[in-house]
């Protein structure tokens, strides 16, 4: 069984966000990259198959040299490869997702795992992307996941539940909090990885389908306002405001 | 044309739907606009047309029974086609995030998700979404000759605006799908998801057990809304659910009102709130950091001041 892992630096998610000059990007001074929180969940996901299945895991990632941190991350904690395609942002999940399928395509792997979102660009998109460009069965947001001889069976959030998919492998999943346990690197992992090569190939050409033109902060809240008295009178103040100040009552 | 998918819920068309549909009837002014349904039965659907809907079109057979991301797809791609949409719109629902990236694939779109702010530049859409889970705005103007975005719930606003919706069929498209919802195991009580609500009550920390959220709950019937917890209150072992999570490692919700309880506002929380019109916050902590969002702030003990609003928000009997 052969399973892909598609991993995505970004800003720590304690980052504060600055904007940088020219006004469409991430200032990255300052900023701490890490494996986006989600895709940990899809790599623990990929080793436990590996040793309850003797799958071989090979990990991904899109993006520039500096992405190489989080594939070596991958091999310590157990991913017999790792490639970077290597590509510059540009905001556009379908891009992403046509350089991943144009390396995935033809390999032959049984299941390609994502995080359910990257953190940052928040789409959500890229891998149900790349199960329609290469023609695979789906499920998002998966908290459970049985592989059986060609089949998988999956629980998701749905909407208002849980829901069970089930369908045909090849496969792309991609993972929601409480799948599993992520863990964290071995020394003997960390010692091994630094020996192990990462491939290097340049990512497909692809057009963008479109373009951030402006990152913005939000704007800033009005200052607000505290409730004197004891609870019963705050509690009467507060439904009167909610009413007929704010009007949302 | 834009195309809108809208979903059915018991009948009726969600609410999330029906801001989406107004929205593309605001962006598209004398042009067509077309709802789409797809489902087992789309009884109901006629309602687009007080939303603006020109055209209404229902795409219906029991082997749309169960959703299949692939089949959905496929439906929804081939009445872009069919109409000779230019952009597809659909509500940022649980099915919607779903099932617009593969149209999008299939469409060769660019998708842009849960966007707060559409415009139209030239023939082309123009979105505002929030980027790093609500820390900043991304502006992202689209090249493709097909556009595809999800609207966030609650920021749109739906406004009735009579057009004909003409009513149309099409087919359901022979396709061998690949994937399927089996069955459902947790039925959510038929409480709102909180992407949707519009009123959110939440609790954290400062619940100090599981059994206190029935405190939330209490007051959430009373004002017509749905409970929701921090990832402290999730990870302290209450038996708190990460559905019902806010934050950025949880659900980004947009409420009208969003009432924070013994949450302290850590940045990762406020990173899925801070979308809210109104902000109240009740903590012990004068220092708190939630009350420097919050428009109205309680500095009390919440084991008080929740019986308190929960008696007085029934007298008043607010519940929609």
């Amino acid at each position: 069984m052969k399973i892909l892992v598609a991993l995505k630096q970004v800003p720590d998610t304690e980052t504060k966000i600055k904007v940088a000059a020219g006004g469409t990007s991430l200032d990255p001074a300052d900023v701490k990259w890490i494996t986006s929180p989600y895709d940990e969940y899809a790599l623990e996901e990929g080793l436990r198959l590996k040793e309850a299945k003797a799958a071989e895991v090979t990990t991904v990632s899109v993006g520039e040299e500096k992405a190489k941190d989080v594939l070596r991350n991958s091999l310590a904690l157990g991913a017999d490869n790792a490639v970077l395609l290597k590509s510059t942002e540009t905001g556009d999940p379908l891009a992403v997702a046509k350089i991943l399928a144009a390396y995935a395509e033809g390999k032959g792997f049984d299941l390609v795992l994502f995080g359910n979102k990257g953190f940052g660009s928040d789409n959500g998109a890229v891998g149900a992307m790349v199960a329609e460009l290469l023609g695979l069965s789906q499920a998002n947001l998966v908290t459970k996941l049985e592989v059986g001889e060609g089949t998988f069976r999956a629980e998701r959030e749905g909407d208002g539940g849980t829901e069970v998919v089930e369908g045909s492998l090849p496969a792309v999943i991609t993972a929601q909090r409480g799948l599993n346990e992520p863990r964290y690197a071995s020394l003997k992992g960390i010692m091994a990885a630094k020996k192990k090569t990462i491939e290097e190939v340049d990512g497909a050409t692809v057009s963008a389908a479109m373009i951030v033109s402006a990152l913005t902060l939000p704007p800033a809240r009005p200052e607000g306002r505290k409730l004197d008295g004891d609870a019963a009178t705050q509690a009467q103040t507060l439904l009167g405001l909610l009413r007929d100040e704010a009007k949302v009552l | 044309m834009i195309l809108v998918f809208c979903e059915l819920k018991d009948g009726k068309i969600r609410k999330a739907s029906l801001e989406a549909l107004s929205e593309a009837r605001r962006l598209s002014g004398d042009a067509p606009v077309a709802a789409l349904f797809v489902g087992t039965s789309c009884v109901g659907s006629n309602d687009a047309a007080t939303f603006g809907a020109d055209a209404i079109i229902n795409v219906e057979g029991p082997a749309l029974g169960a959703y299949s991301s692939d089949l959905f797809a496929a439906v929804i791609a081939d009445a872009v086609k069919a109409k000779g949409a230019t952009a597809l719109l659909g509500a940022a629902t649980p099915l919607g995030k779903d099932v617009l990236p593969r149209v999008a694939a299939k469409l060769d779109a660019g998708y842009a998700a849960e966007v707060t702010s559409l415009a139209l530049v030239g023939s082309k859409l123009q979105a505002i979404r929030p980027v790093y889970a609500g820390k900043a705005f991304a502006t992202v103007d689209f090249s493709s000759s097909i556009q595809v975005a999800s609207t966030r719930p609650n920021v749109f606003s739906a406004t009735e605006c009579p057009k004909a919706g003409a009513v149309e069929t099409l087919p359901v498209p022979a396709v061998d799908f690949k994937a399927i919802v089996k069955e459902i195991l947790a039925k959510g009580g038929g409480k709102q998801d909180l992407t949707e609500a519009d009123v959110i009550v939440a609790g954290g920390r400062g619940l100090k057990e599981g059994a206190n959220f029935k405190l939330l709950e209490d007051l959430a019937d009373a004002i017509g809304g749905v409970v929701g917890a921090s990832r402290a209150a999730v990870d302290a072992g209450w038996g708190i659910p990460h559905s019902m999570q806010v934050g950025q490692t949880g659900k980004v919700v947009s409420p009208t009102l969003y009432i924070a309880c013994g949450i302290s506002g850590a940045i990762q929380h406020v990173a899925g709130m801070s979308g809210s019109k109104v902000i109240v916050a009740i903590n012990k902590d004068p220092e708190a950091p939630i009350f420097k969002l919050a428009n109205y702030g309680i500095v009390g003990d919440l084991f008080e001041v929740l019986p308190e609003l929960t008696k007085a928000a029934k007298a008043l009997s607010l519940a929609k």
